[in-house]
C-alpha cells in the first residue's frame, strides 16, 4: 500500500494503521452475530481510503474500531504506533483526543454552541489558553470557507455548512487520522460535492490520512482506494488514483 | 467553555426549565415557611432565659398557688428575685381576637424580663396606674392600640368586663422576644376578685423565679418543691424553657406533621427534578457520545450534568429563599398574634439552601452516571 503521489507530505515508513486478524461479534440476546471475521490490512500515512459495502457488511464497525470508539473481540490494531487494544478507557480517550478527528453523518455539533465554539471544543483537552484556542478555531473555520459564519448556531447553518464546521472541528487538533462515517449521507449533491472536495484538499494539500465509510460510489471516487467489505470480510481493494 | 455549555443547556428548553425552577421555588418557599411555623411554635421556649424558673401547682396549671408562697420561695438559697403571673384569658371584642394577657406583679415582673423594652416614662406611668396595662408592639400594631386608649376585655376565667388603660408599648430586645402580650397589674385583678369572688383572691397562677446562678437551677428547683411537699398545694418547679416546651408538647403531633410535610415537599420536587434531568440526559445521549468520542472523559460529562442541575437548583433555591421573607411577613400578619414570634431564622435559610443543593446533587446523580457510562457507538446511533 503506497502513499498517494499527489500528497506533498512524505509519509513515515510503515503503515499508519495496521489491522491483524480483527474479529468482532455482537450479541443479540443468546445469539452471537459475527460482524468482522479476521480482517487484516494496512493504511499508509497520507492515504485517503474509502470503505464500501452493503448494509450490515461491517464497514462502520471497522471504522469504529480504527477510531478507538469500539474494541475488537480479538486481533491486533495498531494506529500511529499504539496498540489500541491495550489502552484502558481513560488512555483510549486521551489517545482519541490526540490522534483522531471525527466527521459524522449527522455532523454531531453541539446545538448550544456557535460554529466557532464547536470548533474550539476539542482544544479544551489541550493545554492551551483561550486566545490561542480562539485563533486556531478561527483559522480552521476560514480553511473550510466559513469565516463569515463563526457566530452562527448550527441551526442557522445549512447541512453542508454544518458538515464543514464538523470538518474544521476534526482538523483543529491536527489529528493523525480523520475518520468519516457517511459524511455526505445527509447532504444534497451540491453540498456533498463541496464536502468531498474539501476532504480531498485536506488529504492532498496537508496530507491528512482519511478513512471514510460510504455507500455512495461518487463519494468513494474522491479517495485513493476503495476497500470493499462483504459479510464481515474484505472482498477486494480498488485503487483509484495515486 | 464548560460554563457556557452548562448555562446554555440550562436554557435550552426554556419552558421545561421555567417549570422546574418554579416548582423548586415553590418547594423551597413552602419548606421555609413551614420551618418558620415550626420555629414559631418553639419560639417561647427558645426565648426563655436559663436563669428563670417557673413554679406552678404540681397537679395542674389550672390550680393556683397561695400568695403566701412568695416569701417562702424568696428565702430559698439561690433565689435572686421573684414575681407572679396569672393567665387572664380575656376576649377583646370577639373570641377570634386571641392574644395572651397576664396579670403580673408589675415592677418585679418587668425587672425579671429585661427583654421587654419599655421607656422609663411609660414604665413609670404603668406602675402608677392600677388599671394600667402595657402591650407588645406587635399586639399594638395588630389592633391599633395607642397609649392612652381604654381597652375592655371580657373575662372568661375571671368573668366580667375589665377595663384597662394602655400606658406603654414595649418592644423586644431581640427577634425572639414575644411582643404580642398584654401585661396588667395583678393587684387590679386581686382587688376586683376580693369584691366579686373572694375565694379566688390572693392566689397566683405561677411564680417566676430568677436564680443567682443558672448552673444551680436543678438544685434550686428541688429546694422549692421540697419546701412545699405535703402541703395542700404542692409545687412543680421547672425551667422557663421546660415550662414553655410543656405547652408545645401538647401540640407536638401538629409540629411533627408540619415537619413531615415540609420534607415531603422537598422530596416531591426532588423526584420531579430527577425526572427532568433524566429526560434531558436521554435526549442528549448522542451529544455525550460525541463528546466522549472527541476524547472528553466521564468526569467532564458528569460535570456538565451536575452543573446544569445545580444551576437550576440554585436559581429555584435563590428565588424561594428571596420570596420567603415577604410571604412570611404576610403570613404572620394574617395569623395576627397566634404566633408571637414569626421570624425567618438564619437556620431556616441555611436549611433552604441545603435542600436546594441536595435536590440539585441528588437529581443529577443517576442521570450523570448513566451519561458517563454511555457507550460511544450506541450513543452515536441515537442521533438517527
Amino acid at each position: 500500500m503506497s502513499a498517494p503521489a499527489a500528497s506533498p507530505v512524505v509519509p513515515p515508513a510503515g503503515p499508519l494503521v495496521a489491522l491483524r486478524d480483527i474479529v468482532k461479534t455482537y450479541r443479540r440476546g443468546q445469539q452471537v452475530v459475527p460482524v468482522l471475521s479476521g480482517i487484516s490490512f494496512d493504511i499508509a500515512a497520507g492515504e485517503f481510503l474509502a470503505l464500501m459495502g452493503p448494509s450490515g457488511s461491517g464497514k462502520s464497525t471497522l471504522l469504529n474500531l480504527i477510531a478507538g470508539i469500539d474494541r475488537p473481540d480479538s486481533g491486533r490494531l495498531v494506529v500511529a504506533g499504539e496498540d489500541v487494544g491495550r489502552l484502558g478507557e481513560a488512555e483510549l480517550a486521551d489517545w482519541r483526543a490526540r490522534h483522531i478527528g471525527f466527521i459524522f453523518q449527522f455532523y454531531n455539533l453541539m446545538p448550544v454552541l456557535s460554529a466557532l465554539e464547536n470548533v474550539e471544543l476539542p482544544l479544551l483537552l489541550k493545554d492551551m489558553g483561550r486566545r490561542e484556542r480562539r485563533e486556531r478555531a478561527e483559522l480552521a473555520l476560514s480553511m473550510v470557507g466559513l469565516a463569515d459564519r463563526m457566530t452562527h448556531a448550527p441551526s442557522e447553518l445549512s447541512g453542508g455548512q454544518q458538515q464543514r464546521v464538523a470538518i474544521a472541528r476534526a482538523l483543529i487538533t491536527d489529528p493523525t487520522l480523520i475518520v468519516a462515517d457517511e459524511p455526505t449521507g445527509d447532504l444534497d449533491r451540491e453540498s456533498a460535492d463541496d464536502v468531498l472536495r474539501l476532504m480531498q484538499r485536506l488529504n492532498d494539500e496537508i496530507g491528512k490520512t482519511i478513512v471514510m465509510v460510504t455507500h455512495d460510489s461518487r463519494a468513494a471516487g474522491h479517495a485513493h482506494a476503495i476497500m470493499h467489505l462483504e459479510k464481515g470480510v474484505l472482498s477486494g481493494r480498488e485503487e483509484l488514483r495515486g | 467553555m464548560r460554563l457556557i455549555l452548562i448555562l446554555r443547556n440550562v436554557f435550552r428548553h426554556k419552558l421545561r426549565t421555567l417549570l422546574t425552577v418554579v416548582g423548586l421555588t415553590v418547594a423551597v418557599l413552602a419548606f421555609g415557611l413551614l420551618s418558620t411555623v415550626v420555629e414559631a411554635w418553639y419560639a417561647g421556649a427558645e426565648g426563655a432565659s436559663s436563669a428563670r424558673l417557673v413554679v406552678r401547682n404540681s397537679i395542674s396549671l389550672v390550680f393556683p398557688l397561695p400568695l403566701t408562697y412568695r416569701q417562702k420561695i424568696r428565702q430559698i438559697d439561690g433565689v435572686r428575685a421573684i414575681s407572679t403571673a396569672n393567665w387572664f384569658g380575656g376576649i377583646y371584642k370577639e373570641p377570634k381576637n386571641f392574644f395572651p394577657q397576664f396579670a403580673v406583679d408589675a415592677a418585679s415582673y418587668l425587672d425579671l424580663y429585661p427583654e421587654y423594652v419599655l421607656s422609663e416614662a411609660e414604665r413609670k406611668a404603668f406602675l402608677l396606674d392600677r388599671k394600667g396595662a402595657v402591650v407588645g408592639s406587635k399586639l399594638a400594631a395588630t389592633y391599633g392600640f395607642r397609649i392612652g386608649d381604654t381597652v375592655t376585655l371580657k373575662g372568661t376565667i375571671f368573668p366580667g368586663q375589665w377595663e384597662f388603660v394602655i400606658r406603654g408599648i414595649y418592644s423586644g430586645r431581640d427577634a425572639k422576644t414575644d411582643v404580642s402580650q398584654m401585661l396588667f397589674h395583678w393587684d387590679y385583678l386581686n382587688e376586683t376578685l376580693k369584691a366579686r369572688s373572694p375565694r379566688r383572691a390572693n392566689t397566683v397562677g405561677v411564680y417566676v423565679v430568677e436564680v443567682s446562678d443558672p448552673a444551680r437551677v436543678a438544685e434550686i428547683s428541688r429546694a422549692i418543691d421540697a419546701e412545699f411537699r405535703n402541703s395542700y398545694a404542692e409545687t412543680l418547679t421547672e425551667t422557663e424553657k421546660a415550662f414553655q416546651l410543656g405547652f408545645v408538647s401538647m401540640t407536638e403531633a401538629i409540629v411533627v406533621a408540619i415537619r413531615l410535610v415540609s420534607y415531603l415537599v422537598i422530596f416531591i420536587i426532588l423526584a420531579v427534578m430527577a425526572n427532568t434531568m433524566a429526560m434531558t440526559v436521554r435526549e442528549r445521549t448522542a451529544e455525550y457520545a460525541t463528546l466522549k468520542a472527541l476524547g472528553f472523559g466521564p468526569a467532564f460529562i458528569m460535570g456538565l450534568i451536575y452543573g446544569e442541575a445545580l444551576a437550576i437548583a440554585a436559581l429555584g433555591g435563590a428565588l424561594g429563599i428571596a420570596l420567603t421573607f415577604p410571604l412570611a411577613e404576610r403570613f404572620a400578619s394574617a395569623m395576627g398574634s397566634l404566633f408571637p414570634v414569626f421570624v425567618v431564622s438564619a437556620q431556616t435559610l441555611w436549611l433552604q439552601a441545603a435542600c436546594a443543593l441536595a435536590v440539585g446533587l441528588v437529581s443529577a446523580l443517576f442521570p450523570a452516571r448513566s451519561a458517563a457510562r454511555v457507550r460511544i457507538v450506541e450513543g452515536l446511533r441515537s442521533v438517527a
